[in-house]
Order: structure tokens, then C-alpha cells, then sequence
């Protein structure tokens, strides 16, 4: 029997969604009931972690025993027992329930250093926190650091904002320093929005003390007293995390007056999002924070000079700060070892999508989209040849195959038509229609527009309606200058950063699938088929059984046929629902 | 104040620091177009017309919105920032009603005025415009939000100027609106400076409906005689009827004016006005009779009183809504005339 025996069960959001909670229950029942040994129970703790990255192979659980980690994956509440019986008390671990060599190879070429922690310490727990070194970078900079040094370790570092924009963090926090005004803000931004994103969500959830001390930090770095997170309401497990540990930092005196027996006061505020995705642009947040409706506004001035209640004010995402804690820790030198010439450290992204392996990933900046898509997601998981990824969400735009070796880096993406973003990354496969992609994140932006300007909520509408046009088969000839030349004035006319990115979807689609569009427009037609009104479904009379599977399943009444007669699909009846398509179990209907 | 030098379109200018690019602009004569900047409401850049080109900017920037900077090289007029602010207007008129010939505000719409300017129709981005079916039921503004283009300046005016905050902007997207709360209709003091501000027909008067617009009105400009304050007005008359009052943006309330001041003007018209003064009979009617014939029989009745009870039995009110002058001649007249300082305000209280 191992010395110490620790199971940890993985309660990310998607561990929760497969069953976590159920898997943690059922390990304390059957402890309780292999009660057989009392010492096992007593030795084993079962810890409610953050992401544990492999989402698609939730529950996860790994267990424990002395430096021996075993990771079990695919774990249902009724398996719990058995690894209890045969791994805890018999000391045979269950070889079939083993991650596998995808499992291996998801984190070969991984570099955790925001999720370092994450998956591996007790969220609610501030000693676990303390354990890993946690704190110890904060007390470090508010005994034993002048601001503008800790600032200078920061900008030696090379990080550069992970909310999208990739302002360099020591640089705002220089200017944060600089700008003249008595009271000054800090605000981390936790509005993450993006369609498919969930790195915020993960880090606050799996590893919440990590951004906290990064504030501290910064706040510190900056002279700012107050502090505000603001978080999305649809968080409700974030936030809950977020309040308990800010509890714990305040009881730890982490915050409040005199932080760590030096003169520096500072706290935190959480501020709940309404669901406005504009929000996550520093201004509308402002204005959210202030009571008003979350709209941007011009800048200059800059948050840096007049932000919250008029007040310098710097604004950071949650990597971030997470980012802050290690880089003071190991040093600039060590962080900038990571990435390349300009981009600087690792990266986490959300790799969704058609992908073997979907979860969150975090990897050195310069990776190769192949390394990512090929390596950490294992490929496509449908086997169907890999067409294209988007990156970035709705601001950003869509990559080809022909590109997968360019380096994921702020320079490279931009120059290809993307962003890094925030660090969605949705695979695509030729079962993908890139118009309808397109036509997606249009739809999201037009719907999350504020409505204050008018290149965005007018034009994204218009960018939006022919879009739909297209998908629909009544696409016109000149509809693809139309959407260039929307692309080009919402691009340079909008007020923020939604409306000035939102064509990019479109932009990088028309770049690099263009006969897409073309395929849409001149020949009605959809090549990955996916646009409904654009495919014809009929059935093939030499193969057809007549079994009358698709006679049963269609909802307009288009099959006809009779026994043992090749049935037949009226056109004009057809709604292109694909319900004969799918039940038909000999292939016989076509869809074109 | 600092001062700072730049050069808009190679003209040198000095202007105060805490300028905007469009401020500054203005007051050296240069115009730029916009349509939701009010020069007397906090700026708000929604409209993007204002853009210009700064040298070693990259985009083309909010000009209402950009503060002045030492050395800034600006550039108002190019052709490509010209391409800008047709899109823009296209944009506008593409979800815009384009009635024209029967809206209130032909001749006095800043849209139409842009539109006529830069020839911009509206066809080039046509598509779904907004339609709005529910009518606002209350007695003094009309609202036709298809014809909002949302610059936000009805908001600013209710919350900057008035501080009453009656309206707001709602929804997201392409279906945002000004709205009331709970889209009720308008419940406010309705002063009308939204009405003032707006640069579209998207804000009216209803009494102003189908009375008259440019052709055949004539502009009378004079002092309004609800109260004391003076507000400085313009009263619009076709036919020898008023049909409209408004205020220019130049005279001391800077063309802000009360609900009484803008919509108040019925009663000049009203067949119930007393034109000629009454005298009650001891019969109980009233009868009509000249000016010195009621005169002489009030200031009769004065002396009568005063005769038999002394001075102080009078006593006289004053309202606030009277000029200075006229309060000043009524206590003269209670004082010297009559002879007691029994003489009151309504006011204090």
C-alpha cells in the first residue's frame, strides 16, 4: 500500500457536465463502504480540481499514490467502485480504463504555465494555493521591489495582453504608473465571449488565487487601491470560486490594508456581466461598471489616462494576470525563453471544433497550427480531410490547410487574415460550409452589436442579409464586391473593436475559399453541403429498397411510392430537412 | 489654459488644449460634417461622419471626439475619407423611411441636408429598414423611430441638459432603439429639447403636423410670454396662425425652452380666449365692456375700500411669472399707488 493516496477527480465544467460530482460521491461511498481498511479512507482525499485539459475524455481521474500518478479516463459513477476494490485495496490498477497514447501525446508538446495549476491544486483551498509557491511573487514584489522594477520585469518578460489585442502588459502598466490622479483602478476582465471560448473561465475556475495575486501585483506595480473583476454572470461556478478565494485572501490579509506589513492597501470587487458580449471592450466595461449601458466609446483618451469614474484605470484579462505570478517568480529571463522573437511565453486556447481531442491546451507561442491540430488534437475526428481553422472567435478569421505550418504568434496570424484573440481555435473538416461560417459569426456580431455606430449596426445587418442570400440560393453576382466593399468601410469606419474586426470572418473566407462563395452564387450550389436551401435530395432507383423508411420520415409528404416500387421525392414538396437522407439505410438517397 | 498649434487641412491654428479636433476645427471656420455631435451636449461618436485623417495615425479618428495634441497634422477632406462618409450615409439611408416629400422635417433635416450634399440616395445597401407599428399616445411629441438614426442626441439632451432621463437606448443590434421604460409612451415633462436636438423628422411636434414647413412661413422672432425667465423665441406663422415655436440655438437659453414655451401656443388661436375685458353684473353675467370702463370701475371700487377701512384693508399678489419690471411696477403701484406694503409673491414661500 502506497504511503499517501490522493484521487482527483476532474469538476472542470465539462468533467461536471460528464458526471464529476456523481464520480466524487461515488469515491467517498465506496471508501466508506471498502471501510474494510479504515486506513484507506483516512489517507485518501478526494479534491475537487479545475480543468484537467482532455475534456473529451471526461471524468478523468487521476489517483495518487506516492510519486506513482495513474490516470484513469472515461470514468461513470458505477466504474468507481472497481477501481477502488482492485487499484486501492488490491494495488492492481485497471490497465483497460488507462488513458492511452492520445492522452500522452495531447500533452507532449503542452507547456503549462497559467495552467500550471489548474487540474493539479484545490481551487477553494488557499493553502493548496500557498503550497505551490502561491503568494510568494506578490510578497516578494510589495516587500521587496520598487514598482518600477517589478514594471521592468514584467516588460523583459515580452508578455503582451492575452484579451486579443496583444498590448505589451509592462508597457500599460507603465503608462498605468505615469498617468497623474490620486485614486486609480485595476480591472480584470472576465467577460469572455467568444463563441467556443473557455480559457478565463478555466484559469478563474481552476486556479482563481493565480489572478488574484496577479492584480495584487499590478496593482501594486500601478499605485491603484481598488480593484474589479468583472465576470460574466453565466459563470456561476467561476464567480462562486472567485468569491471564496478573494474571502480567503482578505481573512489572510492577501487584501485589504497594509498587504503583507507593507503600506499598500488594495481590494478587490467582483462586477457581474449582463451577457453583452460588447462588454469585453474595455470602454463598454467601463460604462458597464459605472451603472450605464455597456456601450464604447472613442478613445483617446485612453482607460490608462480617464477610465472608471474618470480615473486612470488599467484593464487586463484574466491570463493575464495569471501569466504575473510565474513571470515574477522565475524571472523575466525564464518567461521569454518561451515563444518567439515578439510573442513572448505560452498561450492557451480552446481547441474545439472537429478535433479528436478537444479541451483546452496551452502551448509556446510560435507552435505550429500543424503541432496543435495534428499533435496536441490528435487530428480530425471524423477522418475527413482537415479544411480550415478559425481563430480568434468572431473577431478573427478562418486558416486554410495550405497554411497549417505558419507559427501561432500575435504577427503571423494577423498577417494571414486572423488574430490570436482570446484563443478560440474551432477545426473545421470538409463537412464545413465556409459562407455559413461566415455567416455564423456575422450573425453573432450583428446581435451583439451596441447599436451606437452606425458602419457596425447597420452594415454588419447588410454584411448579414447577403450572406443569407448566398446561403439561400438567391445569391446575385455582385454580392461578392458587395461584401467586400461592406467589409472594407465597416473595418474602417466602426467605433470599437467589435465593429472593426467583425468583417474578418468574411474577409478571410472570401481570401482563401472564395469558389465557395462562387459555388453559392453561380452554380446554387453548396460543396460541403451544409446549406439547406442550396441541396436537392432524390432517391436512386436502382438501389432503393422501397422499404419506406424515408416515406415515413418525411414531414411534408415529398416521398411517394408504393411496395416494392423505387419511391420518388417531389421537388416542389421537398422542405430539405434531410430526414429521408438520414434514415435511408441503403445510401439511396442522393443529396447534391 | 495651455494653448496648442496644429495645422487642420495646412491652415496653422492656436487653439485652447482642452479643444476637440472638431471644436477646434469650427472655430477656425473649417466645417466637418457630422450628425451626432450637438455643439451644446457631451460628444458621442456614433455617427463616424466627423472622421478625419491625423499624420502617423493609421485609421481615420472620431474628430469629435479626438482632443487637440501639439503638432497634430489633420487632414479633413480626402477622397478616401469622402468614400467613408458616403458609405456611412448610405448606410443611414439604407434603413431610413426616405419620405421626404411628406416628412415634418424637409428643409430642416441634417440627414437630408448630408444626403443632398454627398448625392447619396440610399440604394446602394438596400435592405430590411425597421418598422415600428406602436405609435406613442402622448399629447406633444412624436416619435418615428424609422426614421431614428439613433445619434443618441434625444438621450444626451434628457440626461445632460434636463436631468430627467426619460429615454434610453435599448435592444442591441440592428434592433436597437431609444426607448421609454417598459416601451410605454412617453411620460415626461416634455419640454421638447429632444425635439430641438434631433437631427432627423424622427422627433416632431404634434401640433406641428401638416401645418406648414418652410414654404409661405414666416419666423417672428420674440420674448415668450409664459413667465418671467424671458426665454428668447422664434414663432413660425403661416396664414396668420402660429404653427410652430422654436428657439435659435444662439440666444441666452440657447434654444432650450418648457413645455409651456415650445407646445403652449394653442391658446392665441383659441375661440375660448378673452379678447375684450368682462364686468359681472349683479345679475350674475357677465357682460362685455371697453378697457377704461373696467379699469375705472376696479380702481373705483379701490378707493372705495381704501375710503372707508384705510390702505391696509388691500392687499396685493404677485406671480412669479411676471417680469421683474412688472413685479417692480406692482409693489410701486401697491406701495405709492394704494398706500400699504401689503404686497406678496407667490414665489416665497
Amino acid at each position: 500500500m502506497a504511503s499517501e493516496t490522493l484521487i482527483r477527480v476532474c469538476m472542470g465544467p465539462a468533467g461536471i457536465a460528464a458526471g464529476g460530482k456523481q464520480v466524487i460521491e461515488a469515491f467517498h461511498a465506496a471508501l466508506v463502504d471498502a471501510g474494510v481498511s479504515a486506513q484507506v479512507r483516512e489517507r485518501c482525499s478526494s479534491h475537487q480540481v479545475g480543468c484537467m485539459g482532455l475534456c473529451a475524455r471526461d471524468v478523468l481521474v487521476e489517483v495518487h499514490q506516492g510519486d506513482v500518478k495513474t490516470v484513469y479516463q472515461y470514468i461513470k459513477p458505477d466504474m468507481v467502485q472497481r477501481i477502488v476494490d482492485e487499484h486501492l485495496v488490491a494495488g492492481k490498477p485497471i490497465t483497460e480504463w488507462l488513458v492511452d497514447e492520445v492522452y500522452a501525446s495531447f500533452y507532449r508538446k503542452q507547456i503549462k504555465v497559467v495552467l500550471a495549476d489548474c487540474g493539479r491544486i484545490d481551487p477553494e483551498d488557499i493553502d493548496a494555493y500557498e503550497a505551490v509557491k502561491g503568494y510568494e511573487a506578490a510578497r516578494e514584489c510589495l516587500t521587496n521591489r520598487r514598482p518600477e522594477e517589478v514594471i521592468e520585469e514584467v516588460k523583459m518578460s515580452g508578455l503582451r495582453g492575452r484579451g486579443g489585442a496583444g498590448f505589451p502588459t509592462g508597457l500599460k502598466w507603465e503608462l498605468g504608473r505615469k498617468s497623474r490622479g490620486d485614486d486609480k483602478y485595476i480591472i480584470c476582465n472576465a467577460d469572455e465571449g467568444d463563441p467556443g471560448a473557455f480559457m478565463d473561465r478555466a484559469v478563474i475556475e481552476g486556479s482563481p488565487h493565480a489572478v488574484i495575486e496577479g492584480m495584487i501585483i499590478g496593482a501594486f506595480s500601478m499605485g491603484a487601491r481598488n480593484g474589479y473583476v468583472y465576470i460574466r454572470a453565466e459563470y456561476p461556478l467561476a464567480v462562486e470560486r472567485l468569491k471564496k478565494a478573494l474571502d480567503q485572501a482578505r481573512t489572510r490579509g492577501y487584501l485589504g490594508k497594509g498587504i503583507f506589513g507593507s503600506a499598500f492597501d488594495f481590494d478587490i470587487k467582483i462586477k457581474l456581466g449582463a451577457g453583452a458580449f460588447v462588454c469585453g471592450e474595455e470602454t463598454a466595461l467601463i460604462a458597464s461598471i459605472e451603472g450605464m449601458r455597456g456601450m464604447p466609446r472613442p478613445k483617446p483618451p485612453f482607460p490608462v489616462n480617464r477610465g472608471l469614474w474618470q480615473k486612470p484605470t488599467v484593464i487586463n484579462n484574466v491570463e493575464t494576470f495569471a501569466n504575473i505570478p510565474a513571470i515574477i517568480r522565475n524571472g523575466c529571463g525564464w518567461y521569454a525563453g518561451f515563444g518567439t522573437d515578439k510573442s513572448k511565453g505560452t498561450k492557451v486556447f480552446a481547441l474545439t471544433g472537429k478535433i479528436k481531442n478537444p479541451g483546452l491546451i496551452e502551448v509556446p507561442m510560435g507552435i505550429t497550427l500543424r503541432e496543435i491540430i495534428e499533435e496536441i488534437g490528435g487530428g480530425i475526428e471524423s477522418g475527413r480531410p482537415f479544411k480550415a481553422v478559425q481563430t480568434g472567435g468572431p473577431s478573427g478569421g478562418c486558416i486554410p490547410a495550405s497554411m497549417l505550418d505558419i507559427a501561432v504568434d500575435y504577427e503571423s496570424l494577423a498577417k494571414v487574415g486572423s488574430i490570436v484573440g482570446s484563443g478560440g481555435m474551432i477545426v473545421l473538416d470538409a463537412d464545413d460550409c465556409m459562407v455559413n461560417v461566415a455567416k455564423y459569426f456575422v450573425q453573432f456580431t450583428q446581435s451583439e452589436s451596441c447599436g451606437k455606430c452606425v458602419p457596425c449596426r447597420v452594415g454588419t445587418k447588410r454584411v448579414l442579409e447577403t450572406l443569407e442570400r448566398i446561403t439561400t440560393g438567391k445569391g446575385k453576382e455582385d454580392d461578392i464586391e458587395r461584401l467586400e466593399k461592406l467589409a472594407g468601410g465597416i473595418k474602417a469606419m466602426s467605433l470599437c473593436g467589435l465593429g472593426q474586426t467583425a468583417p474578418n470572418p468574411v474577409l478571410s473566407t472570401l481570401k482563401y475559399f472564395r469558389d465557395e462563395y462562387e459555388a453559392h452564387i453561380r452554380d446554387k450550389k453548396c460543396p460541403a453541403k451544409v446549406c439547406k436551401g442550396l441541396l436537392t435530395y432524390s432517391i436512386d432507383e436502382a438501389t432503393c429498397k422501397a422499404c419506406g423508411a424515408c416515406l415515413r420520415a418525411c414531414p411534408s409528404g415529398a416521398v411517394s411510392g408504393e411496395k416494392k416500387k423505387p419511391h420518388r421525392i417531389d421537388a416542389a414538396k421537398c422542405v430539405r430537412c434531410g430526414a429521408c437522407f438520414e434514415v435511408c439505410k441503403f445510401g439511396s438517397v442522393n443529396r447534391e | 489654459m495651455a494653448m496648442v498649434s496644429l495645422t487642420i487641412n495646412g491652415k496653422k491654428i492656436t487653439v485652447p488644449d482642452d479643444l476637440t479636433i472638431l471644436e477646434a476645427a469650427n472655430r477656425h471656420g473649417i466645417a466637418i460634417p457630422n450628425l451626432c455631435k450637438h455643439p451644446q451636449l457631451t460628444p458621442f461618436g456614433g455617427c463616424r461622419l466627423c472622421v478625419v485623417e491625423i499624420k502617423g495615425v493609421p485609421r481615420p479618428v472620431a474628430s469629435c471626439t479626438t482632443p487637440v495634441n501639439e503638432g497634430m497634422e489633420i487632414t479633413t477632406v480626402t477622397e478616401q475619407l469622402e468614400q467613408h462618409r458616403k458609405f456611412v450615409l448610405e448606410l443611414i439611408l439604407s434603413d431610413h423611411p426616405n419620405d421626404c416629400m411628406t416628412c415634418e422635417s424637409t428643409g430642416s433635416c441634417q440627414l437630408q441636408e448630408l444626403a443632398y450634399t454627398y448625392g447619396v440616395k440610399g440604394q446602394e445597401y438596400a435592405g430590411e429598414r425597421r418598422t415600428y407599428a406602436k405609435k406613442d399616445g402622448n399629447p406633444f411629441i412624436e416619435r418615428d423611430l424609422e426614421k431614428c438614426i439613433l445619434c443618441g442626441r434625444c438621450v444626451k439632451v434628457c440626461q445632460e441638459i434636463q436631468g430627467v432621463e426619460a429615454i434610453d437606448f435599448g435592444y442591441r443590434g440592428f434592433k436597437s432603439k431609444i426607448t421609454t421604460a417598459y416601451e410605454d409612451d412617453l411620460n415626461c415633462e416634455f419640454c421638447g429639447q429632444c425635439v430641438h436636438v434631433c437631427p432627423t423628422g424622427a422627433l416632431t411636434g404634434k401640433l406641428w403636423k401638416r401645418k406648414g414647413r418652410y414654404e409661405g412661413v414666416k419666423e417672428t422672432d420674440t420674448v415668450c410670454p409664459y413667465c418671467g425667465t424671458g426665454c428668447n423665441i422664434t414663432v413660425h406663422s403661416k396664414n396668420n396662425e402660429i404653427i410652430r415655436i422654436t428657439s435659435r440655438p444662439w440666444t441666452w437659453n440657447e434654444g432650450f425652452l418648457c413645455v409651456k414655451g415650445r407646445f403652449g401656443y394653442p391658446f392665441v388661436s383659441s375661440p375660448d380666449r378673452l379678447t375684450k375685458p368682462l364686468i359681472k353684473r349683479k345679475s350674475g353675467e357677465f357682460e362685455e365692456t371697453t378697457w377704461t370702463a373696467a379699469l375705472e370701475y376696479t380702481a373705483s371700487w379701490f378707493r372705495k375700500i381704501r375710503e372707508e377701512h384705510g390702505p391696509d384693508a388691500l392687499g396685493g399678489l404677485s406671480s412669479a411669472r411676471c417680469t421683474n419690471e412688472e413685479n417692480y411696477l406692482f409693489q410701486k403701484f401697491m406701495r405709492a399707488g394704494i398706500g400699504t406694503n401689503n404686497v406678496d409673491h407667490c414665489a416665497r414661500l
